[in-house]
This record gives C-alpha cells, sequence and structure tokens, in this order.
C-alpha cells in the first residue's frame, strides 16, 4: 500500500454517504457488497467508497433523495434506491426508508460515509439489530465518542489531556451564562451531539452567551433531533490539529499522522494539510499515543480521528473523537499510502491490522482545499446556489487528486452543504504541493455557481499560511475587515491591464475572420483604455511578432505599455475555451476568462480573484465622459436577502422601530442560521418575508423608512 | 454660434473679366478650393459648439460621433456633406439656416470589414428635423445599398417633422418609408433610437428588421404626452409612454435597449456581425474555436424529472450554441418564448425556444407574434432556424380569444410553414396540441427533427385527455398512468417517422452542426406568388 517512491500515485475517492454491500462478487473478498448514499458534500465520499468496493469486488448501492436521482454516485453504483424528498430529514436521515432499501436489496453492510447517520448510534443499533455489518466502530465507541459531554470523560479517564472548564447539559439560557462565568470567558457553546464546526459559537459576554445559547440549540434541534448543549473554555489562538487513528477488533490500534486542520472559517475547515509544519516527532508521537490510548479505551474499531487543540506551546488539549471517516481523509491518504476506506472494510469484516506502527510513513507533504459554492466576500463563505454550466476539474495536472459528487449540469440546492470539491495536492514538500495547489485553483473552471476559490488562493499564498504561522483564527486576523480578494501590486496591475488588452485584441481581431470572404488588414498596433474600479489606464498595444494566427487558436506576441510600463504578453488561446494560458514577462500564468461582452466588458479570474475591468478603444474612451451616470439604488434603508434560503424567523413587523444592528429575521440555508440586522436605526416600512418562506439571493425581504 | 455657417464672401465676382485667362483661372480654383474647405468643416461641426456641448450634457454624441465609433477606424466615406435644405419660407433662406449637409449624416462605411451604409441624425441641426434635402440623403443612401446589397443602419435623434417645410418634409418621410417597404427582405434594416423619434418619424423604424433603443435618452411616440393629456387626459411621461422600458417590455415594438450611446454602438457592431449583408448571401460564417463535434454533459440532466417543474431553456440554448455567445431579441417581452441569434461552428443560426421558466413555455399573442417575425427574418435572409421546443399549448382564455389568439398564433404557423432556410427541431420535453405542430414539425417541411428522451408528443397533458376519454370512468389515476405509458414519451412521434431521431441530449450540439454543414445546399422554392398573404 505504501509507495515505494513516496508519492501518492493511486488517488482513491471516498465519500460521506451510506453505501450498501451486496453480495460478493468473487468468494474470496474479505467482504461482501456495499452500497449507500450521501449527499451534495458527501457524493464524493460515496463515491470514494464505492471505487474501493468496485476494486475489492463488492457491488455497491447507492441511496439517494429524489433530486439526486441522476448524481455522479448514483450512477457510479451498480443499483440505487431513492430513499425520499429532497429535505434531508425526509430522504438521507429517514432511518425508516434506509432500512427498507437495505432489505429490498438484500445489502449486507452500509457504509455509512461522512455524513448524516455517520455517527448515528441508533442507526448502528437498527443495522446490528438486522445483522447488517456496520462499516465502522462498535455502537458502543460511537455513543460513547458521539456524546461531547461524557467523550470528554473518556478521555480524561484514558489519561488523554483535556480543554479546562468542561462542563455539563445546558437547558436554559440563563443557565448557560452561568457556567459561562464559572468557567470565565470566553467560552464555546455547541451542539452535544453535533460534529464539526455546526452549531458550534464563541461568546466573550453573557449577552453573546445568551444569543449562542439560542442559536445553538436551535442548529442542534434542527440537525440532529438532540437540542443539548456544551460549554466550555475556549482556548486563543489555538490550532486544529487531529490524529488519524486506525483500530482493529482484535485489540490494536495505529495512529497515521497528524493533519492540520487551523484554517477555518466560523469553525469549519477549509484548507488542511498533512503533516503539520507546527509539530515536532516529541509531541506528534505523544499525541498519536494519547489518541490510540483512547482508541483503545472505548474498543475502538476502524479509522477515526481524535481531534485536539494544540496552544502556541505546543500543549495539545483533546477535543473531540470522529467516529467516521473524515472528509479530510484523502490528505491521510497521501502521506502514509493507505487506502482508508479499504482498511475500514477490512477492520469491519474482522480482520486485524495489516501494518505496525513503524510501518507508517510521513512521504512528502500534502494539501487539501475544501472547495465550497459559496460567497467569500460575505463573512467568508455564505452559501450560493445554481446550476454549474461549465465545470472542469484541473486533472489535466499530475499529483493533483479532486473529490467531489458532482458534473457539469449539476444543481447546488439549498438543501445540503455547499462543499463542491475536495482539491488535494500532493508533493515531495511542502512548497511544491503548494505551488501545485496554486496551479490547481488557477486550472480550476467553476461557472454558475459562485465559488471560494479567490479566497482559497489568497490563503494559500500569504505569507503568514506559507511560513505557518497560523491559528484557527487565522482568517479573521489576516482580513479584519472582510475578505476582499487579491489586492493588485503595480505589478500585478499592470499584467491583469495587459492581459485584458490582449483578450479584447484577440476578440477584435477573430470578430473580422468571416469565412469566404476578404480580411480586412490586421492592425499592428492599438491604442486602448483599460478601467479597472474607478481608474483609467492608458494601454498602447503593438505587435512584437511578425503576425497573429488567428485559425483555430489566436496564437500572439504582444508588446503592451501600460502607465508607461512595459509588459511581454504571449500566448496561444482558444477563444471558446475557459482556460486562457499566457506567458507575462516570462512567467506562465492561467487566466481564466469569466465573460467578455461587446460593451468591451471583461470579467477575468487573475490570481484567483475575478476582475471585472472594461477595454476601450481611445476614442470610446474619449467619448466615455459624456456618458451619462446611472444612479445605483440606495441600499441602507431595504434589507435583502444575502443567499438563497428560508426564513426562519421575522422579528419586526411593519411599523416598529429598530436599532442599528438589531436582529430583523433569520434565513438558514444549507443548514446554517444567518442573522439579518438592520443598517440604521429606524421605522420599519414594510415587511416581504413570512417565516418559512423560500427566499432567493438578492430578494427583498424588509423596507425601512 | 452661427458665424461658421454664414457663407462668406468669396465669389469671384470682382475679379476682372479676363477670359481664358489662366491666372484668373486660378484665382477661382483657389477660392473655390477655399469654400470647399469651409464648407466641409461647417459640415463637420453641424449646429456649432454650442448646440454640441448641449448633446453632450444629455448624454447624448453627436451624429459624427456616433458614425465613428460605429464604423471601422477610417472606413466611413460620406455622402453629400454639401446638401442643404431648400425652404425659403419663415427666414429658412438666410445664410445662418443654412447648414452644409443638413441634419443627417450620410454614407458608407465597413463593420469589422463588411460593407454598411449609415445614416446618423444630427440632433444639433434644427433638432434633426426632417427637412427635403434630408429625406433625399436617406433615400439616395438606401438605393445604393439595396443596389450593392448591403444593410441599411439608421441612427435616430430627430425632433420630427422640418415643419417650416411643411408638405415637403411629409413627402420626404414617404420617400423614406416606401424604400423601407421595397428594401425588406432585400437588405437588414437597423434602427437605433438614440433621442426623440416621434409622430410619422417612427413608421421608419417600425418598418426595419429590428428597432434598438438607448435606455433614458430615447423616445418612440406617435403623439407625445401634452397631446395625450389634451386628447385622453392621461397624465404619462415620456419615459413611460415611449421610453426603452415600455417598448422593450410592453409593446414589443423594440428589440432591444442598452445602457447609453457607446454601449449600444458597440453591441451593435457585435449583432451586425450575424446578419448577412443581403438576401443574396448565405448566413455568414466565422472562425471558429469552439469544436463542433464538443458533447454538453450538462444537458442530459437539464430536463427535470417533473413534468410541471421549470428549468430555464436559455441553459440548455447556451450549452449547445458557440462560446455561450447568444444575443438574444426582445429578452424582456413575450418572455414566454425566447428567440434571438447564435452561432453553430461559426454559422449564423436563428434560435426559437419555448420558455418553460415563463408561463410554463406556452404560446400567447404576443410570443406568438415574436416568433414569427423573428422566424420570417431568417427566412428572408437565409439564416437557418433551431427550434428548441417544450410547449405546453396555446393559452386559454377570453382576454387571449378577445385578443385574436387565432389570427396571431396562425402568424407563427405561417411563418414556420412558408419558411424554406434550414430548419432542426429539437422536442425537449412537451409537444402538445396544436402547439406542437405549429414549433416548426416534421410536418411544416422541418428538416431534421429530433426527440430527446423526456420528449412527450401528445395531443394534450394526461390529466385532461383522460378526463375526455375515459370521461366517468372510476378509476381516474389507472388510466392516467396508461395514458402517461402510452403518450408521455418520444416513441408515439418516433414509429411515425415524426421526429427523425431520438438523441442523447449531451450530443444534440454535434448533431445540429453536422446538419447544418447537410442542409448548407438545401435548395426549396415556395409556388411562384405575387407574396403571401400572412394572417395580419
Amino acid at each position: 500500500m505504501i509507495n515505494a517512491h513516496g508519492c501518492c500515485c493511486r488517488f482513491l475517492l471516498k465519500m460521506p454517504g451510506l453505501v450498501f454491500v451486496k453480495e460478493s462478487l468473487v468468494s474470496s473478498l474479505p467482504v461482501q457488497s456495499v452500497a449507500c448514499t450521501a449527499f451534495m458534500s458527501h457524493f464524493s465520499s460515496t463515491q470514494l467508497v464505492i471505487k474501493t468496493c468496485r476494486k475489492m469486488g463488492i457491488q455497491t448501492v447507492a441511496v439517494h433523495s429524489d433530486v439526486d436521482s441522476s448524481a455522479v454516485h448514483v450512477k457510479m453504483a451498480d443499483e440505487a434506491v431513492c430513499v425520499g424528498p429532497a429535505p434531508t430529514g425526509k430522504s438521507y436521515l429517514n432511518m425508516d426508508a434506509i432500512m427498507d432499501a437495505i432489505r429490498s436489496t438484500g445489502a449486507q453492510a452500509v457504509h455509512p460515509g461522512y455524513g448524516f447517520l455517520s455517527e448515528n448510534k441508533e442507526f448502528a443499533q437498527r443495522l446490528a439489530a438486522e445483522g447488517v455489518m456496520f462499516v465502522g466502530p462498535d455502537t458502543h465507541a460511537i455513543q460513547a465518542m458521539g456524546d461531547k459531554i461524557q467523550s470528554k470523560l473518556i478521555a480524561k479517564a484514558a489519561g488523554v489531556n483535556t480543554i479546562p472548564g468542561f462542563d455539563g447539559v445546558v437547558k436554559t439560557a440563563e443557565e448557560a451564562v452561568k457556567i459561562a462565568q464559572d468557567i470565565g470567558y470566553p467560552v464555546m457553546i455547541k451542539a452535544s451531539a453535533g460534529g464539526g464546526g455546526k452549531g458550534m459559537r464563541i461568546a466573550w459576554n453573557d449577552e453573546e452567551t445568551r444569543e449562542g445559547f439560542r442559536f445553538s440549540s436551535q442548529e442542534a434541534a434542527s440537525s440532529f433531533g438532540d437540542d443539548r448543549l456544551l460549554i466550555e473554555k475556549f482556548i486563543d489562538n489555538p490550532r486544529h490539529i487531529e490524529i488519524q487513528v486506525l483500530a482493529d477488533k482484535h485489540g490494536s490500534a495505529l495512529w497515521l499522522n497528524e493533519r492540520e486542520c487551523s484554517i477555518q472559517r466560523r469553525n469549519q475547515k477549509v484548507v488542511e494539510e498533512a503533516p503539520s509544519t507546527f509539530l515536532d516527532p516529541a509531541t506528534r508521537r505523544a499525541m498519536g499515543e494519547q489518541a490510540v490510548q483512547l482508541a483503545k479505551a472505548v474498543q475502538y474499531s476502524s479509522a477515526g480521528t481524535v481531534e485536539f487543540l494544540v496552544d502556541s506551546q505546543k500543549n495539545f488539549y483533546f477535543l473531540e473523537m470522529n467516529t467516521r471517516l473524515q472528509v479530510e481523509h484523502p490528505i491521510t491518504e497521501c502521506i502514509t499510502g493507505l487506502d482508508l476506506v479499504q482498511q475500514m472494510i477490512r477492520i469491519a469484516k474482522g480482520y486485524p491490522l495489516q501494518h505496525k506502527q513503524e510501518d507508517i510513513p510521513i512521504n512528502g507533504w500534502a494539501i487539501e482545499s475544501r472547495v465550497y459554492a459559496e460567497d467569500p466576500y460575505k463573512s467568508f463563505g455564505l452559501p450560493s446556489i445554481g446550476r454549474l454550466s461549465q465545470y472542469q476539474e484541473p486533472l489535466n495536472l499530475s499529483n493533483v487528486r479532486v473529490d467531489s459528487g458532482i458534473q457539469e449540469g449539476s444543481d447546488i440546492s439549498i438543501y445540503y452543504d455547499p462543499m463542491i470539491s475536495k482539491l488535494v495536492t500532493y508533493g515531495a514538500t511542502r512548497a511544491e504541493a503548494l505551488a501545485k495547489m496554486e496551479d490547481a485553483l488557477d486550472n480550476y473552471v467553476i461557472r454558475g455557481v459562485t465559488h471560494n476559490i479567490p479566497l482559497l488562493r489568497e490563503i494559500i499564498t500569504h505569507p503568514r499560511f506559507i511560513s505557518g504561522d497560523i491559528t484557527t483564527n487565522f482568517l479573521p486576523e489576516v482580513y479584519p475587515s472582510g475578505f476582499h480578494g487579491h489586492q493588485l501590486a503595480t505589478d500585478s496591475r499592470r499584467e491583469l491591464l495587459a492581459s485584458a488588452a490582449a483578450l479584447y485584441i484577440a476578440a477584435q481581431l477573430r470578430s473580422q475572420r468571416f469565412l469566404l470572404s476578404t480580411i480586412p488588414q490586421e492592425r499592428g498596433k492599438w491604442e486602448l483604455c483599460v478601467e479597472l474600479g474607478k481608474d483609467r489606464h492608458n494601454v498602447e498595444v503593438t505587435r512584437s511578432g511578425n503576425t497573429y494566427t488567428v485559425s483555430l487558436s489566436f496564437s500572439f506576441s504582444l508588446s503592451v505599455e501600460v502607465d508607461a510600463g512595459r509588459v511581454e504578453v504571449s500566448g496561444e488561446w482558444n477563444l471558446a475555451s475557459p482556460l486562457l494560458p499566457l506567458t507575462i514577462n516570462g512567467t506562465h500564468r492561467m487566466l481564466q476568462c469569466l465573460s467578455r461582452e461587446a460593451s468591451g466588458e471583461i470579467t477575468v479570474q487573475y490570481l484567483g480573484t475575478s476582475f471585472k475591468v472594461r477595454v476601450l478603444s481611445k476614442l470610446a474612451a474619449e467619448l466615455d465622459s459624456y456618458m451619462p451616470e446611472k444612479i445605483p439604488e440606495d441600499t441602507s434603508s431595504i434589507l435583502r436577502s444575502p443567499m438563497p434560503g428560508t426564513v426562519v424567523a421575522v422579528a419586526v413587523k411593519a411599523g416598529d422601530t429598530v436599532a442599528e444592528g438589531q436582529e430583523i429575521c433569520v434565513i438558514e440555508a444549507m443548514k446554517m442560521q444567518n442573522s439579518m440586522t438592520a443598517a440604521k436605526t429606524a421605522k420599519v416600512k414594510s415587511v416581504h418575508c413570512k417565516p418559512g418562506e423560500t427566499v432567493g439571493e438578492g430578494d427583498l425581504l424588509v423596507e425601512l423608512e | 454660434n452661427h458665424e461658421l455657417q454664414k457663407n462668406p464672401d468669396c465669389c469671384p465676382s470682382s475679379a476682372p473679366l479676363l477670359p481664358l485667362d489662366c491666372r484668373w483661372y486660378s484665382v477661382s480654383h483657389l477660392s473655390v478650393q477655399e469654400r470647399i474647405d469651409k464648407k466641409r468643416k461647417a459640415a463637420l461641426v453641424g449646429g456649432g459648439q454650442k448646440r454640441i456641448d448641449a448633446q453632450h450634457k444629455r448624454g447624448k454624441l453627436t451624429a459624427r460621433e456616433r458614425v465613428e465609433l460605429l464604423l471601422d477606424p477610417n472606413s466611413f466615406v460620406e455622402y453629400d456633406m454639401f446638401v442643404e435644405h431648400r425652404c425659403s419660407d419663415f427666414g429658412m433662406e438666410q445664410d445662418r439656416n443654412k447648414f452644409p449637409g443638413d441634419s443627417v449624416v450620410t454614407g458608407q462605411g465597413r463593420i469589422n470589414g463588411r460593407l454598411v451604409y449609415v445614416f446618423s441624425q444630427d440632433f444639433t441641426v434644427f433638432g434633426g428635423s426632417l427637412s427635403g434635402a434630408h429625406a433625399q440623403k436617406i433615400c439616395k443612401i438606401m438605393d445604393q445599398a439595396v443596389m450593392v446589397g448591403a444593410p441599411v443602419i439608421g441612427l435616430n435623434d430627430s425632433g420630427g417633422a422640418r415643419i417650416q417645410e411643411g408638405v415637403e418634409s411629409l413627402a420626404g418621410y414617404a420617400d423614406i418609408f416606401l424604400r423601407n417597404v421595397t428594401a425588406s427582405g432585400v437588405v437588414p434594416q437597423i434602427s437605433l433610437i438614440m433621442g426623440p423619434c416621434a409622430g410619422g418619424a417612427v413608421y421608419s423604424p417600425a418598418l426595419t428588421d429590428f428597432t434598438f433603443m438607448v435606455k433614458d435618452t430615447s423616445y418612440l411616440f406617435i403623439t407625445g404626452p401634452d397631446v395625450v393629456k389634451s386628447v385622453t387626459n392621461e397624465d404619462v411621461t415620456q419615459e413611460e409612454l415611449g421610453g426603452a422600458k415600455t417598448h422593450t417590455a410592453v409593446s414589443g415594438v423594440a428589440h432591444r435597449a442598452f445602457e447609453n450611446d457607446i454601449d449600444a454602438l458597440l453591441n451593435l457592431r457585435d449583432f451586425f456581425n450575424f446578419l448577412p449583408l443581403s438576401n443574396k448571401d448565405a448566413s455568414p460564417v466565422i472562425e471558429c474555436h469552439d469544436p463542433s463535434d464538443r458533447l454538453v454533459p450538462g444537458l442530459d440532466t437539464i430536463v427535470p424529472m417533473e413534468s410541471t417543474k421549470a428549468y430555464d431553456m436559455l441553459d440548455i440554448i447556451h450549452g449547445i450554441v458557440d462560446e455561450r455567445d447568444f444575443f438574444e431579441i426582445m429578452p424582456n417581452y413575450a418572455k414566454n418564448i425566447v428567440v434571438g441569434f447564435a452561432r453553430m461552428n461559426g454559422r449564423t443560426v436563428g434560435i426559437v425556444g419555448n420558455q418553460p421558466k415563463v408561463a410554463s413555455g406556452c404560446l400567447d399573442i404576443n410570443s406568438s407574434v415574436k416568433g414569427a417575425r423573428f422566424v420570417r427574418f431568417c427566412d428572408a435572409f437565409n439564416i437557418p432556424i433551431i427550434t428548441f421546443v417544450d410547449v405546453p399549448g396555446f393559452l386559454p382564455g377570453t382576454a387571449q380569444e378577445y385578443g385574436g389568439i387565432i389570427r396571431h398564433g396562425a402568424k407563427l404557423l405561417f411563418a414556420f410553414a412558408e419558411a424554406t432556410v434550414p430548419k432542426i427541431t429539437i422536442i425537449t420535453r412537451k409537444a402538445y396540441g396544436g402547439a406542437y405542430d405549429v414549433m416548426s414539425s416534421k410536418h411544416l417541411r422541418g428538416d431534421m427533427n429530433y426527440a430527446w428522451p423526456t420528449a412527450e408528443v401528445a395531443v394534450m397533458g394526461a390529466k385532461g385527455a383522460v378526463q375526455i376519454i375515459f370521461r366517468g370512468k372510476e378509476n381516474q389515476a389507472e388510466a392516467e398512468a396508461e395514458y402517461v405509458e402510452k403518450f408521455a414519451n418520444p416513441f408515439p412521434a418516433a414509429v411515425r417517422g415524426f421526429v427523425d431521431d431520438i438523441i442523447e441530449p449531451s450530443t444534440t450540439r454535434k448533431r445540429i452542426c453536422r446538419d447544418l454543414e447537410v442542409l448548407a445546399s438545401k435548395k426549396q422554392v415556395n409556388p411562384w406568388k405575387k407574396h403571401a398573404n400572412i394572417p395580419l
């Protein structure tokens, strides 16, 4: 399993979701067939499971909801069963329907992936009752680790470092405040039953504790059907580092090194890497050994993850244990060479571990970026929806792995997590893996939904990230006033303007190339004006090669004079392709054309961020000053939905007076609640939404006077 | 600022009468040259700097600036720069009221290297009003355009008739109208309304193939707000009565509106590239970088499982055409049908598609008329027509019946039936009832008719059909299921050869590009007639 070359040449797919096992095609194989389903974000895991199963000769059955009937994982599986309509409570969380599906297909095992029921003890119990194998740990381990309060007690008893100020179940807001005061601020509030960062809020005072309590308990109820909460001491400047463990049913356990997942937004992971730049071998071993101790303490069997918070002194504290395959597991596979899904299936079938601790290497470096369908300019990412009109993964590059459950034409709906894919790059060194990630992000074509590639690319090229100086507060620390995209320096601005001018010229020249007619003399010199934001730049372009070739592709070599600076641009473009590779002053860049209008407006993705420029001839630019300015709508007195979603609560009615910052209504999208607040103190003029209503991005919610 | 227009006294009458004297000749020559230069100079500034400034202040460009932006650099060849109006009443005969070229700039030039005739009305000269001379200049270029076979673009910015000239101005309008009509179907005619256009003047744009407007600065109406107030006592602003929004969304008079003069002119250049130069030319083919055999995987999942659920026909169109480049005509009017130009493997095609997102994509009066006019333009100018069908039928109701849906719906039927250009039809989902026949069906000489696997070709939806066939039968649900099984699929049409093939949606682009190559040499002639009698 471990690649002797030290590189991860075998990219495996795995995803969350259920997979049922059916009948073994080859009787000597360890497991029979599996198949199950997942959600949007989880489809990729389902695919991974299906791929590994296929490799192992196992038949699979995918389960899916109405709206996912044409999803990739459904097509990949040997069989598919629809378990209900889109809302997750009626499909992927609907245990009755899933049990029916298992019976009707005769599945013998279920791989739960990493979504929905993957850590649900009741589900595991029901499977056990029917004699269906659950590819994952035993019920008691899920139960022990699924409860955040109990898990800490167990961890403590097993000799694992735990976070100080640990406390119990909370029922009312006032109780929450009291507990918080006892622990001392800041505190973290989250749902006991929930995994990941969902329902997790940090409170610095009593008021925030009350608010956090309300939100967390609502989210807990809506996502997990269990409104218990947990409050604990919040560690400032922490790093989130987790240990992958693998334990069999014979009492053996291994730690497969760490993953650093400190780059988070709203406590959800964004960029992960393995190994961590921060750990020394001694700390790594100490963490690994504690993780294994915990696994053994709960007689864990299967793959699991023990999450730690690590402070600046390399003190580490147990956070929680995830009893499932995690979204970020591929990076561990990259550096260790193990196929975790295969290991899980082997363990479930009762085989002992194949490896010894000393067999587990750290080969090279792997980085994972979570590509989300969300707008990074709004709170580092608010969900966006749409149809993927164009979608092209950067699989042309080596050492790049993309786990996704979607394809061109897929709809990103409001029902599920907005994850598009996990983009993993691998390199012999961290620098190599990072450079590859930069390339991969530049080559990733996503059209039709807003995505977070601008943010991802900024993170992985930020000096602090490159030097490894990160904490879980990285984003708010680096972007205190929010993320605003790539900030152009003099050189990069010049390069952008020159590229835009080249694109304009390419389109202009091509638009004269009618077949069967004389092609007019092609110009060798252009005087243009390129607008970027409010600034205008004079751009003079001269042909530096002998001629242009436009047929089938546009190959060119241009010398561009931008604001008295010279840029040499050359390339060969297919104007129908969204990817425009070019060489700017000797540097290779991948430009993406997002739109090109007759009016000269060009939107390009450059260094990850999309920039809108307008290229005009000199004459048009001169005359442009006479054009009337269009007056934009006054937005301070209207509240529009920043994203598509469902209205959960409306706190005001017409005639009410609201204070600036006061909550007006709550919108839920992709299982996340967002509080909409008033931009100014005013009287409410009219309310245009009702609780329960579905709203689109930009829909008018409330008008103020 | 009329100094420039004043004729300087450079007449050689004061020169000594020395016949055949070469000195006299050269003096005269010099002075003529001077006069030429002066006139030219005067013509270039139209109504003078003050008026030009006023024009700019309104957010509008001058007639010449517009021509320059529209045409390729240095390609404009001006005609009739020296023409002046001939009115001698009301002091018009005075020199200060004479402007070389009068209130319109005319000539020919190139757009991306292709010939076009242009007139651009000059609002700085008598508010762009139409004199006999003005009309004569326009008629001259129109005549030549028809003769050589090149499109005519009119940039309209005129207060109306030159009232001082009375009937001569009216005659001028009629001369233009006549040419608009005779040129119709011979060369493409495009009007871009860039200022006021009122009264009789509106009928010239109305006769042309396409009318575009500039937002906030252009108006089209028969009578202005003042007259409306005095006759009907309605209070209405210019913008409400005849602004770009009104005509592109409510009346359907204009085909599209643009943000400002520059945006409009640059878009017009783009639009021009789709058009053949005349009815003798084939549909133009431009160099294409988009592979003709490109598969479009997204189309396999675009039609929702539930036949009542909407989707956006534009997603299909954008996916199939070259480089997702679609120039939509009338995007804000009768949105239940989508029409516009695109290219397939570089060749211009006209696209017609029902829009399930709006009113389920049904056909009603407005959408029928919109579709019919577009189809006829394509047919007149050899542009192949690609039709995407998802139509539940004609819209029922008294509003439609009283409005004459029968004769208006017939227009679309007439247009498709009459068209002899290559016609390719793709049934994406519903093709119900008479609307199935209308939408470029095989029966109306469709050349290639395809069905996607999601197609349902039937007389009506299952529910309605079952209520009629099994009236009174108890188990309606069962009957409905039977009907769906039998008819809600492409087979009934396919077994009869009414569709040529059932294709995977993702292969649609490939199929269309291949068919268009084959059909490029299509020849089909309707029986001789003076002209057909479309149900107007």
